[in-house]
């Protein structure tokens, strides 16, 4: 498929599913309701629930989609491996620490986002000294991240082993990825169009970058700017999704293999095209883990793979 | 025209060159012998700006190498390096046409771009695969497709490491010719890292030899390729066998 006809469609799809999370929820509105509502002529049950609940959570879901989609493909592309996901690095790891210590205390949700923000930050820092310092090299930076990885999911361990049983369900949503906390989608998406505008702009080097440090450097590519510029970007546009919804799985690590199977290579295309993708893939695995059994909600991230990985299996074998 | 004055370099625990003084010029093809592990690619490296010697100074056009602006020094010389492998899932075409940054002002690939591409690949004599994905080509033809890349970038100095690994005898041939005539007819500058001592005597006009302990032969092809300095140099008795085309040096 062309890149214009992919950006055509995934243009069109990305009105559609953000409709599809507001359109569906627990309680039954039909269409004509929710037009009604968005247009805001009456106030009324349906105007609240629309406006109080279902938009701000599916803006949310759309961000956290979309960032993971771009840090995915950054990191791919920084550590020039296609394993890499945003949480490779371990800013879910870290970040999933300070939050369960934060639950495990008892603490307030806006607390406890403020203690993932922050155990996000510290990993990003520990592994950007570690990995990047004297003499560091992608190699390094990616087994540090993954050594540091293995070392937070021991804590996760500990920590969920310690916890009362009442909490236990809590932190395992935390830790699956759950947007029904997610109501203030303004951080996220300021962080997704600003990363996505940085990246957008360096889409050539990060097209270069995949040739090899050498040849990237001999190419006029200033090589370790570009590097921790990329490391910082994705980390960012990770912990902001980290902090709104959680550790979201798989949308980051499939999103951007989707779109090279449907033929994109370049980053100028891949880039916003994995972002308009993850927004929406998450937006609809959202509105299913909504409506599936509701009133019980599911945690997201258990669908982000079930819907994930026949689609993406699918594509592979199709490919070759 | 490349000069490299009072050049050092190492490696941790062992001298790779010292105090090399070369000048290459334009119109001149350079191939670069030793045994492995003797520094030709960290000599390769740092006489195109990949690396800092440990002492000396590497310019071009009589300005020092880390005085240029990346892209402008990448405009002046391009390089070749061992295969680092890739991440690349596009096309042959959209891979040669990254060669074409150090030239693009802003965003987009002008159809100038395209053209250099294509006609680097026509050069190769991979014009039929441009369309092709990069990962479904052989690893001959993708070395050929690197090359392109080289060509499209168009520098007045070429660096290229090896540039003959993964080709057949016939491609072999066919991309030293292509080498040479850069040279000869478009008076650009090669620099090659070789292994095929019938192949640097044939195409090289000069020849750098690296032998243990920092000491660099440099000169013409003519009066440095002989059965004693590459006996030397291999650390292996050699029987030369003369021929029409060049002297072949095969182990005795």
């Amino acid at each position: 498929m062309s890149r214009p006809f992919l950006l055509i469609l995934f243009l069109i799809l990305t009105p559609l599913s953000l409709l599809a999370g507001v359109a569906f929820g627990s309680v039954d509105l039909s269409l004509g309701e929710v037009m009604c509502a968005l247009a805001g002529k009456e106030a009324g049950l349906a105007t609240d629930i629309v406006w109080q609940l279902r938009l701000p959570r599916v803006a949310s879901a759309f961000a956290c989609g979309g960032s993971l989609a771009l840090a995915g493909a950054l990191l791919q592309a920084l550590l020039r491996n296609p394993l890499a996901d945003p949480y490779v690095l371990g800013i879910s790891g870290g970040s999933a620490v300070a939050a369960l210590v934060a639950m495990l205390f008892g603490l307030a949700a806006a607390a406890v986002n403020f203690a993932a923000l922050g155990g996000a930050l510290a990993a990003v820092g520990l592994v950007f000294a570690l990995g990047f310092g004297r003499g560091g090299n992608m190699q390094r930076l990616l087994l540090t991240g993954v050594v540091l990885s293995a070392g937070f999911g021991a804590l996760i361990s500990l920590l969920l082993t310690l916890a009362p049983g009442a909490q236990v369900r809590g932190m395992l949503f935390w830790l699956m990825g759950d947007l029904s906390q997610a109501q203030a989608p303004g951080l996220a998406w300021g962080v997704l169009v600003a990363a996505l505008a940085l990246a957008w702009w360096q889409a050539n080097s990060l097209d270069i970058l995949g040739l090899g440090e050498l040849k990237a450097k001999s190419l006029g590519v200033a090589v370790r700017p570009l590097q921790l510029g990329i490391y910082f970007t994705a980390s960012a546009a990770t912990a902001a999704v980290v902090v709104e919804a959680g550790a979201i799985g798989f949308v980051g690590l499939i999103v951007p293999h989707f779109v090279r199977l449907l033929g994109v290579s370049g980053h100028r295309w891949l880039l916003p095209l994995a972002v308009l993708a993850g927004g929406s893939f998450l937006t609809l695995a959202d509105t299913l883990a909504r409506t599936a059994i509701a009133p019980q909600q599911l945690p997201v991230g258990v669908l982000t793979a079930l819907l994930g990985v026949p689609l993406l299996l699918f594509l592979l074998t199709r490919r070759t | 025209m490349l000069r490299a004055e009072g050049l050092n370099l190492s490696v941790p625990g062992k001298v790779l060159c010292r105090d090399l003084n070369i000048v290459i010029k334009p119109g001149e093809c350079w191939g670069i012998l030793g045994r492995n592990g003797s520094g030709k690619t960290t000599l390769l490296h740092a006489l195109s700006g990949l690396r800092a010697p440990d002492a000396g100074l590497v310019s071009w056009d009589g300005k020092p190498l880390p005085d240029y602006p990346r892209r402008e020094l990448a405009r002046q010389i391009g390089v070749l390096p061992q295969d680092e492998g890739h991440e690349f899932w596009g096309t042959a075409l959209e891979y040669v046409l990254l060669g074409r940054y150090p030239h693009s002002r802003g965003f987009g690939i002008t159809d100038g771009d395209e053209e250099a591409a294509l006609a680097a690949l026509q050069q190769v004599g991979m014009a039929d695969m441009a369309h092709r994905t990069l990962i479904t080509l052989s690893g001959g033809e993708r070395q050929r497709v690197r090359i392109a890349m080289l060509l499209a970038q168009a520098p007045q100095h070429y660096c290229l490491d090896e540039p003959l690994q993964h080709l057949d005898l016939g491609h072999q041939a066919e991309a030293l010719r292509l080498l040479q005539r850069l040279a000869v007819e478009e008076g650009k500058a090669v620099l090659m890292v070789l292994h095929e001592t019938l192949w640097a005597g044939r195409y090289c006009d000069h020849i750098l030899m690296l032998y243990d302990e920092g000491r660099v032969l440099a000169g013409s092809a003519a009066e440095l390729m002989t059965l004693k300095n590459l006996e030397e140099l291999y650390r292996c008795g050699l029987r030369e066998i003369e021929t029409e085309v060049g002297s072949y040096f095969l182990p005795a």
